[in-house]
């Protein structure tokens, strides 16, 4: 184990980027055993373009980054509303986009 | 609704997949790694948070280089599109002009880029150089080390030079594949010139020319060696594209943190603009598809 952490030393780790990292990891498992589970299509949705549920959740992280950075950009407050936001982003465009 | 893809094809790219991990991937953590850190060296690290995004979203340098660099990413693509595929409708479709069209076409992209901004270094030169002298000889002041201007002119000009037959190439490999039969057709019904390409080439050339928009909207928006050769960024900050300011940040003044923070909103600019040519650009196909027509 000490010869692993070794190994990724120069990668500088933190437990902040393995949790995300592992979020999206665990995100893209999940959604390829939904897609298993439950085929999904495509569908036409408000954006009038046509998606699957895998560009969906592209739109989802591509967005949710941008609505991080925005926060950085222009508000003061804590991180997490911009997580929040991003959350409730990814939501109404897995149901309407 | 119908599943759209066979997932089994997805094991025939798993060792493309394998290499991608160690190449970009790994690396790309890393960066994502670097950006909420702070490191003098020595593999020593101190947690920064998000403080090298807010910066970086706060500093003029920043905003003032990515206009620049989307002012060139646009330039070069209003040019180099409708040129390349002027250049592809007159080149010859049979003979033994295709072949010296096609080699002579393919020179300009097996030069390597640092030798094309030396090429051009040189070229413009006012005292040595044959543009910048003949230009000087006609009464231009033509100086690109020292007029903003200038500089931007003959880098454009340059990446028109070294690109341009990319782009014709491609569309001149979506023209050859339109049947005669097309053509005689249109012949046939009495179609104007512009009718033919408006509703047989153009259309014919989509799949290419959305390569081409692709691939020279990436390689603009990440271009380093070229202008880096000629001008080095100047005169003053005039040509700092990104990639030359995410250079200096990084080599330059050992600033890893904040260069990797800029790393990955750089890298956050170009996933979305690709993305979005890419939607916009295959929207029809995909409700032509859905509708069952060709």
């Amino acid at each position: 184990m000490e010869s692993l952490t070794q190994s990724f030393a120069w990668m500088a780790w933190t437990w902040q980027t393995a949790t995300f990292f592992t979020g999206i990891v665990a995100l893209l498992v999940f959604m390829t055993i939904w897609e298993r589970v439950s085929p999904s299509g495509e569908r036409h949705g408000v954006l009038g373009i046509t998606t699957t549920r895998g560009d969906r959740l592209f739109i989802s992280l591509l967005g949710s980054a941008y609505i991080h950075l925005a926060w950085l950009g222009v508000m003061t407050a804590e991180l997490w509303w911009a997580s929040i936001i991003s959350v409730v982003y990814a939501l109404a465009v897995f149901r309407w986009v | 609704m119908d599943k759209p893809f066979n997932n089994k094809a997805w094991f025939l790219v798993l060792p493309v997949f394998i290499v991608v991990a160690f190449s970009a991937i790994l690396p790309l953590m890393t960066v994502v790694n670097y950006s909420v850190q702070d490191t003098f060296g020595n593999n020593q690290f101190f947690w920064a948070g998000t403080t090298w995004f807010s910066e970086l979203l706060a500093s003029d340098r920043f905003h003032e280089a990515l206009w620049r660099q989307l002012l060139f990413s646009a330039l070069v693509l209003l040019i180099q599109i409708p040129l390349g595929v002027l250049i592809a409708l007159c080149m010859p479709r049979k003979g033994w002009g295709v072949s010296v069209t096609l080699v002579l076409m393919a020179l300009p992209l097996l030069i390597p880029w640092n030798v094309v901004g030396t090429i051009w270094q040189v070229f413009g030169r006012g005292d040595i150089g044959l543009l910048g002298y003949a230009l000087n000889s006609l009464g231009f002041s033509y100086n690109y080390v020292q007029d903003v201007e200038d500089a931007w002119i003959t880098i454009v000009v340059m990446d028109v030079w070294h690109w341009t037959s990319l782009v014709a190439l491609l569309a001149y490999a979506g023209l050859r594949s339109i049947p005669e039969a097309y053509y005689q057709a249109a012949r046939i019904d009495g179609a104007s010139r512009w009718s033919i390409f408006r509703l047989i080439q153009l259309p014919k050339m989509k799949h290419v020319l959305i390569i081409a928009v692709l691939l020279r909207f990436m390689d603009s928006f990440m271009i380093y060696t070229e202008p880096f050769v000629l001008t080095g960024g100047g005169p003053g900050n005039s040509t700092t594209f990104l990639s030359i300011d995410l250079v200096k940040l990084a080599l330059g003044q050992f600033d890893l943190g904040p260069a990797a923070a800029m790393s990955i909103v750089y890298f956050l600019i170009i996933l979305l603009l690709s993305w979005v040519f890419y939607t916009v650009m295959t929207q029809d196909e995909d409700a032509n598809r859905k509708e069952g027509t060709p």
